[in-house]
């Protein structure tokens, strides 16, 4: 059956080339996602047509800029369901979210002996800015522990809420297991609680729709470059009551309505959050690689991912020196694992000599690595231009692989 | 043989894998297992070299006025790269570890393990190599 994913790769200028001539198989949008001409011919058209910046210009230029900019904001805002669009702030990226609430959070809401919860599966970026504050803060982090099957122990997570618990902040998928998260259930907790919490939607935003005003968090980040955007920006969203409340972690031009020697009056909303003139093309092709996915459709997008993991799933699981880490039907375009014996260096190694890009490695996330016991993994992970006949192509070297290493 | 002799010797010895590349890799990992390992008591984080994914351990000692190396890696292709490297500067002197250029890794088509962006500390233990025959120079 003809479906939308036949001919989307044709839409991929650098999916169309030889690796170690082998046609390139891209299994690594984990990391960062491949860009459609869209948003390519995005950002050069701005730089040929709109160039200016903005916020601050009388000038035509600067006006259609500016609009644009803010177009973006708006439309970003509707793909996650969001009705006030200055709740959507742009950031350089899911790290520079975290480390703005993190820092921002730190100044009045944090207090020395509080504590943070966090999950096994964390990338460093959403462990180390809460590290950092608590090592100079006196706080202390407490972590969700795994089950048998890799997911995540909700029963004792509520055994580790204390009166001290100040913030709960937690990844939607599990960028090295691509396991996903009960939101539901962290939510129901966190409420009942009391408890602020922070979504980590790098990589679930790539997969699925996110419901922002469904899930109602306190904060969500995510990435422009692994949904088809450009590396450099991404956004932070705040509730309502962080957008007024959270501390500013770094100030300057652009957030305010007067200034004096002495004192600052902040502008409202968004632009109190955004210091400085912001990746303005970054943004504006943001919103534009956004757009690729919701003409596709995100169910449809997850749909088809799914069928390629669970695809893929399967087809390692019939390779007995194959271990697959935290299997499920469930899970976002992400697949880890090991051959027995072998260092996952040397797979991908062998893997990238037949055109096949593959992660390797701990993928920012070493103390999931403790936890399972390894040191490091194989990762393939899928976008919208990954096919069946790429993991056929993909278990038949890998078998090849198995047989040179053994 | 001198460090170029031996890297002659390597350079000749791949030429008969031409552009099969499979070939290649597979005498790469029989060099790597057939690397006689670094006794387990010098494995010390001393010795470690560590690359972001696959690490390397190097000891050198000094031997009838030549420097002796042995080495190992967690990971199969960097200890046949390893190999490779020992079986060159390796019972050689410390002036000629110093001014040798490695070009036979170009040559046989594998410098893609050097590059600065490779994950696996091959670069690192090079440098290594060439520090312990200026310490002992
Ligand atoms: C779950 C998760 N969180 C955070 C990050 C960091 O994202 P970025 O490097 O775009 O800031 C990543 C990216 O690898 C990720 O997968």
């Amino acid at each position: 059956m003809a479906n939308q994913f036949d001919h989307i790769r044709d839409q991929f200028p650098i999916l169309n080339q030889q690796v170690n001539k082998y046609p390139l198989v891209y299994f690594d949008s984990g990391a960062t996602a491949q860009k459609p001409f869209r948003v390519i011919d995005c950002i050069s058209d701005f730089y040929k047509n709109a160039n200016s910046n903005i916020h601050r210009g009388v000038h035509t230029l600067s006006r259609k800029a500016t609009e644009q900019f803010e177009a973006a904001r708006k439309s970003i805002a509707t793909h996650f369901n969001v009705t006030n669009d200055q709740q959507i702030i742009f950031t350089a990226g899911t790290t520079d979210s975290i480390n703005m609430v993190a820092q921002g959070l730190a100044k009045s809401h944090l207090k020395p002996g509080d504590e943070i919860i966090l999950s096994t599966y964390e990338h460093h970026s959403n462990i180390l800015p809460w590290q950092l504050w608590a090592q100079e803060h006196k706080g202390k982090l407490k972590i969700i522990p795994l089950l048998e099957d890799q997911s995540l122990d909700y029963t004792s997570f509520e055994n580790l809420i204390t009166s001290k618990t100040k913030l709960i902040a937690i990844t939607q998928v599990s960028n090295t297991l691509g396991l996903i998260t009960d939101l539901e259930k962290i939510k129901a907790i966190a409420l009942k609680h009391n408890i602020p919490f922070l979504i980590d939607g790098a990589q679930s935003a790539p997969h699925m729709a996110v419901d922002l005003q469904q899930l109602d968090p306190d904060f969500f980040v995510c990435s422009a470059h692994k949904m088809y955007g450009p590396t450099g920006s991404g956004l932070l969203y705040l509730s309502e009551r962080w957008l007024k409340e959270l501390p500013l972690s770094k100030t300057g031009g652009g957030t305010i309505k007067t200034v004096s020697f002495e004192k600052t009056e902040y502008a409202e909303g968004a632009l109190r959050l955004e210091p400085g003139t912001p990746d303005i093309s970054g943004v504006i092709a943001f919103a534009e690689a956004i757009r690729f996915m919701d003409e596709i459709g995100l169910d449809s997008i997850y749909k088809h991912e799914e069928e390629l993991v669970l695809y893929a799933q399967e087809s390692l699981l019939k390779l007995s020196e194959v271990t697959v880490y935290g299997q499920s039907k469930h899970k976002a375009g992400v697949i880890s694992f090991n051959v027995k014996n072998q260092h996952p260096f040397d797979v991908g190694t062998l893997l990238d000599k037949y055109g096949i890009a593959v992660r390797t490695g701990h993928h920012c996330t070493q103390p999931l690595m403790q936890c399972l016991n390894i040191q490091g993994t194989v990762r393939i992970s899928f976008g919208v231009y990954n096919t069946k006949s790429e993991i056929d192509f993909f278990i038949e070297k890998l078998q090849k692989t198995i047989r040179m290493l053994s | 043989m001198s460090i170029q002799e031996i890297e002659n010797e390597i350079v000749e010895e791949f030429e008969y894998f031409g552009e099969d590349w499979e070939a290649k890799y597979e005498h790469l990992i029989d060099l790597g297992k057939a690397l006689p390992l670094i006794n387990p008591a010098l494995k010390t984080e001393e010795r470690i070299i560590k690359g972001c994914q696959s690490q390397v351990w190097l000891n050198a000692e000094q031997k009838d006025g030549n420097i002796v190396f042995t080495a190992d890696s967690d990971a199969i292709i960097t200890k046949g790269m390893i190999a490779l490297m020992v079986r060159v500067l390796s019972e050689q002197k410390a002036e000629d570890i110093i001014k040798a250029d490695l070009d036979f890794i170009n040559k046989i088509g594998l410098k893609e393990h050097l590059s600065p962006t490779r994950a696996n500390g091959l670069l690192s233990m090079i440098h290594q190599m060439k520090k312990e025959a200026l310490k002992r120079i």
